[in-house]
């Protein structure tokens, strides 16, 4: 008799466990009043902290995107740091709401993990940084190298595919974060560090002698990094999917944070579908009309967001490449808002 | 005890009726408290198994038959990236196994010599030991295992810069090499040799014990098994005509080919567990041998006993008892510490199997079920080990 009461807690705690399980995202972050975000430990032009301890990169501004058409504030957003070891089961934990970490989109991250990619921000390929030193001038020559990389991540699958598929040897020394890598790299515990190529950029300006290495001209796969959300909510799915689509169509349509008052009495409908929401298009989103005017008066628009973090505007230099505008070159392609 | 209420039977009138009797509520209690335990952990697990499928997350086992594909620094079987996420793990488990089994070795016999060096009568060993225990037992371990790596890379060269004796050993910082041995036909005979040697060995001691009651006479078994040990499988070995050669470590452009070789992690790991480790162990000897109180060692010079057997065959023994006990707990601590192997590297079960095959498949839930159950079996191997040798050495009351 004197067991009801447990069985009626412990009954309690279950059903505690169950009801946890799966509510709205949106709602969950509205009710917040914050975005959590997963960004990586510190990747220059992607996701890191300032002197100050603000967070900079085009990771960042994809997550301040999300804040300030959600919120209406990009700086309601709450970092998470995480190592490319702890992304995921963070994500599908519920512990962050998005991950904006340069992660890339494969078939098996978006089949087996219960996740879903919300489309491409950044694409990216893997490459090899080497020191000078070495004499390198192909990454065919690097049979019997000791090679620098992260754990968790593709580049090691990659690596290992490329060294076979080429019929050499190599010895992975896997760390758990980039930071780690690079000191590993630095102490010359390996001769060869691999990375995505706009990482490799990014930790050569962590380099006390980045004159003496270079990147070695091969690209061995293709990455396509973007944000990631949990499978089963379409709703923030939608919002995530079409912060990123507002941010490339507006350069498209030539709309940036500091003409964007201007445009919301532009004579082009897809502007005006834009800026200030024709046809309900933040309401389809669960939102309201003006969520795309603050993204771009508040982040700006996804030349704006390259430019500062990785682009001419930062010390990564990195040219739009793949990741210009499909009637520019590149192969960004923004589903039209309409 | 249980059965008093009913056994105590004339005395007593009437039997209680069975809800006010102890002894069946106690039993009625229990088993409820069990189910209710049983039901929630089920339930627990039904309820992870629903949310993940729900969610959409895979679930099972059958990643471990998948191809794993990705390298891993060390291994002590052979491996290479076509091998299944299954062989991941064993690699991983042997790795993390090495590393506690060989920490467990070093940790006891420098924990041992710092111990007694603390009770030394000489001023300066007894200061350096006591500054040694107190300055390494204070300072995290994974700090401890950063600057091991960090100060075993930066003072090693290069690899075109090695240090190397005869161009058979090479130190640098891609790790220790030398020529590896290679058993050729025949060098079958020296292990059985060897195995022959360790049972005789066994059966000296015993022989010599029964010697000692008898006669009272000593044998040096010490020296007639240190022969033993050596000389039979030297014997074998000459006898077969030495079928053994080398394999030499041979420079190529980035690495030295061939060989065996040691990784700079596996130095760097085992460094900072061996010095750590020993810090406590330390503690634990001079605790075990101040217990032993000093009445037994005057005791046993006044029976005659040299210096040597007092401690073999009076302090020691006695101190063992006290020693073992906590000596268990700082071992299952160096295996577990040996998990801290991912800040730098060392391939070991945390690393490879919770790090990178956890990541490639996202099963979490099943990755770090199989990692704790086995850092719960070494755990408790451990255990039972230390807890026979305990046994073997507690107090004999007669």
């Amino acid at each position: 008799m004197k067991s009801t009461p447990i069985l009626v807690a412990a009954a309690a705690v279950a059903a505690l466990v169950a009801g946890a399980a799966q509510a709205a995202t949106l709602d969950d972050v509205k009710s917040k009043g914050v975005l959590s975000c997963g960004v990586s430990t510190g990747l220059p032009g992607f996701s890191a902290p300032d002197a100050n301890k603000n967070w900079n990169g085009i990771d960042v501004d994809v997550c301040r995107a999300i804040a300030a058409a959600v919120l209406g504030d990009a700086g309601k957003v709450k970092y998470t740091p995480l190592t490319a070891k702890e992304r995921f089961t963070a994500l599908q934990s519920g512990e962050i709401d998005v991950l904006a970490r340069n992660t890339t989109w494969t078939h098996t991250r978006d089949t087996s993990l219960g996740l879903n990619f919300a489309g491409v921000h950044y694409y990216d390929g893997q490459g090899f940084l080497v020191t000078k030193s070495l004499g390198v001038k192909s990454a065919k020559e690097l049979d019997g190298a000791a090679v620098c990389i992260q754990a968790g991540t593709t580049t090691e699958l990659n690596l290992a595919d490329y060294f076979r598929f080429n019929k050499m040897q190599y010895k992975a020394v896997v760390f758990d974060t980039s930071e780690q890598t690079l000191a590993g790299f630095e102490a010359n515990r390996c001769d060869v560090l691999t990375s995505d190529q706009s990482q490799l950029y990014a930790l050569r300006t962590k380099i006390k002698n980045a004159a003496n290495t270079v990147v070695l001209p091969e690209v061995i796969s293709k990455e396509p990094l973007g944000p990631v959300v949990r499978q089963g909510d379409d709703q923030w799915f939608n919002i995530v999917k079409w912060t990123l689509n507002a941010m490339i169509n507006a350069e498209e349509l030539g709309v940036s944070s500091k003409n964007v008052d201007a445009k919301k009495s532009d004579k082009n409908p897809a502007v005006a579908r834009l800026v200030i929401g024709t046809g309900d298009m933040g309401k389809k989103l669960g939102l309201d009309n003006d969520w795309a005017y603050r993204i771009l008066k508040q982040v700006g628009n996804y030349a704006e967001i390259f430019e500062r973090n990785v682009g001419a505007g930062s010390p990564l230099k990195i040219s739009r490449g793949l990741n210009a505008l499909w009637n520019q070159g590149g192969i960004l392609y923004a589903p039209p808002i309409r | 005890m249980a059965d008093q209420p009913t056994s105590g039977g004339g005395s007593q009138p009437s039997k209680p009726p069975p809800w006010n009797d102890p002894a069946v509520r106690s039993i009625v209690f229990q088993v409820l408290a069990l189910v209710v335990l049983g039901w929630f952990f089920w339930t627990i697990l039904n309820n992870t198994l629903a949310n993940m499928e729900r969610r959409g997350i895979s679930t099972g086992f059958a990643f471990l038959d998948r191809a794993a594909g990705f390298g891993i620094l060390m291994s002590l079987i052979p491996y290479d990236e076509s091998n299944s996420y299954g062989r991941t793990f064993v690699v991983g488990l042997l790795n993390t196994v090495l590393v506690a089994f060989l920490g467990i070795i070093l940790a006891t016999v420098l924990g041992f010599v710092l111990g007694v060096a603390r009770l030394s009568n000489n001023w300066v060993i007894a200061k350096l030991a006591t500054v040694y225990v107190e300055v390494v037992r204070n300072i995290p371990l994974l700090l401890q295992i950063f600057f091991w790596y960090i100060a075993v890379l930066q003072a090693l060269p290069g690899i075109r810069q090695s240090i190397t004796v005869g161009d058979a050993f090479y130190l640098n910082n891609r790790g220790f090499f030398f020529p590896k041995p290679i058993f050729g036909d025949g060098f079958g005979l020296v292990w059985i040799a060897l195995i022959v040697a360790v049972a005789a060995i066994v059966c000296l001691r015993k022989w010599a014990r029964q010697r000692l009651d008898r006669t009272g006479q000593l044998f040096p078994v010490i020296y007639v098994s240190i022969g033993l040990i050596i000389g039979l499988p030297l014997l074998a070995f000459l006898a077969m005509g030495a079928p053994l050669s080398f394999e030499f470590a041979e420079l190529q452009r980035f690495r030295l080919a061939g060989g065996a070789s040691v990784i700079p992690e596996l130095m760097a790991l085992l460094w900072a567990l061996t010095m750590y480790t020993a810090a406590f162990i330390a503690e634990i000897v001079r605790a075990g041998i101040l217990a032993v109180s000093h009445g037994q060692t005057e005791a046993s010079r006044a029976l005659g006993l040299k210096n040597s057997q007092t401690l073999q065959l009076v302090v020691i023994p006695q101190a063992m008892r006290v020693i073992i006990p906590p000596l268990t707990s700082q071992y299952l601590n160096l295996t577990k510490n040996s998990s801290l192997a991912t800040a730098i590297g060392y391939p070991d079960l945390v690393a490879v199997f919770m790090g990178t095959t956890l990541n490639q498949t996202g099963q979490a839930v099943e990755i770090v079920a199989m990692t704790m159950a086995v850092y719960l079996t070494i755990s408790l191997l451990i255990s039972l080990v230390m807890n026979i040798y305990n046994r073997r050495m507690a107090l004999v009351e007669r």
